[in-house]
């Protein structure tokens, strides 16, 4: 594998990252990261359909007249968000429940919408492919911290299985942090990993 | 009484930004002055009002477990609700062109003020949200789901024009370098959600 293509896989996770850097996606990314578990499948699910429809519009790139691209690449998107969503009720049906609405939001998902229009659009098809993988886990690495701080500190658990518990702190005077899992503090704290993540790569 | 109550409910308890945060992206990038917010805001209630009970009749008659049991009872237990986000983004992209189509036509000062908004909105979660929680919370009639899309989207606009006029005060603040621009906005607004939540409970 050339450096280039190396590029499309690495630059994602930090240097581009498309929440932190390039704030897309930003609505799936703050409602589902309550907890651990939906917060990965809803990663997987992201990273699936941006790869696939990426390396499918892509093959059609030549053939896609341009006024009607975005329509043409919404039904590829949709098309591939029914399939996961069937997939995700047959077999993971309980997280399928939890993530509710933020799986069909996907199709609205900016970083897949954004991914097609910048590159699939003029890139080859296994390039396309790999951008969509590499922004795929760039998204998914912001998701995983989020759930895994988010569920750690809020409900003092990690997948469901009661890890302060286990430790017996709450035997010592500690108390889990129920406002962490509420709406405002998903938003404080990507505020603070942007923060974090911003003055780290300047330096 | 159930209709007000309704659209007090998703203006201020169930708002799409705060509670969904739905729409982040262009409330983000599009909250940098407190008129091309309006517009943007205004421009997302009008959609939200179109497009959300249209997708409630189509829900209701033609994608909903037995919903096609008007066309013929042979059709009774048929299923379409696997289509249903294909269909109502369809519906969504066709009512934007539209209704930018239309706009032009008859009001070009309107269609000037919203402008480069219109085509955004058709990829804007928050109208997409909205019809899909239509779809989820199960309304009982099409009233109740114009007062839910009118209150949703005035919480949105709301929400919009309260941080582009936070942001405008920003600018002379003494702001760490690294959290200028959007980290600063997150914080805020997780700082606008917690006084929203205030609200939470009420019920009229």
């Amino acid at each position: 594998m050339n450096s280039n293509r190396k590029k499309l896989i690495v630059n994602p996770l930090s240097k581009d990252n498309p929440i932190t850097v390039q704030v897309l996606g930003i609505c799936s990314c703050l409602a589902v990261t309550a907890q651990l578990k939906p917060a990965v499948v809803m990663a997987i699910s992201v990273t699936v359909v941006i790869a696939l429809s990426n390396l499918i519009i892509s093959l059609l790139r030549n053939t896609i007249p341009p006024r009607i691209r975005i329509i043409v690449q919404l039904v590829v998107v949709s098309a591939l968000v029914i399939l996961v969503n069937q997939i995700l009720m047959a077999f993971v049906y309980d997280v399928s429940k939890q993530l509710s609405v933020y799986v069909g939001l996907i199709i609205t998902n900016c970083i897949v919408m954004g991914r097609l229009e910048a590159f699939a659009m003029t890139n080859k098809p296994f390039d396309s492919l790999l951008d969509g993988v590499g922004n795929g886990l760039g998204y998914g690495i912001i998701l995983v911290i989020l759930g895994f701080v988010r569920e750690l500190f809020g409900s003092g658990s990690l997948w469901g299985y009661p890890i302060f518990e286990k430790l017996g702190l709450y035997n010592i005077g500690y108390e889990n942090n129920g406002f962490i899992i509420m709406a405002p503090m998903a938003l404080i704290l990507v505020g603070i990993i942007i923060w974090i993540q911003r003055s780290r790569n300047e330096a | 009484m159930e209709y007000f109550n309704i659209f007090i409910k998703s203006i201020f308890i169930d708002n799409m930004i705060f509670a969904f945060f739905l729409g982040m992206c262009s409330y983000l990038a599009v909250s940098k002055t407190v008129k091309t917010s309006l517009g943007l805001g205004v421009a997302v209630t009008f959609v939200l009002l179109i497009t959300v009970p249209i997708n409630y009749l189509l829900d209701k008659y033609i994608l909903q477990p037995g919903a096609l049991a008007w066309v013929s009872p042979s059709l009774a237990d048929v299923d379409l609700s696997f289509l249903s986000l294909i269909l109502f983004i369809a519906v969504i992209a066709a009512i934007v062109q539209m209704v930018e189509m239309v706009v032009e036509k008859f009001s070009p000062s309107l269609y000037n003020a919203l402008g480069i908004f219109l085509p955004l909105i058709a990829v804007n979660c928050a109208i997409m949200g909205g019809s899909l929680f239509m779809q989820q919370r199960g309304y009982a009639n099409i009233g109740e789901v114009t007062c839910f899309a009118l209150g949703s989207g005035i919480g949105w606009l709301i929400a919009i024009v309260g941080i582009a006029a936070i942001r405008e005060k920003l600018r002379y603040s003494a702001i760490p370098p690294a959290l200028k621009g959007v980290g600063i906005t997150f914080i805020i607004t997780g700082l606008m959600g917690i006084a929203f939540m205030s609200f939470m409970g009420i019920k009229l």
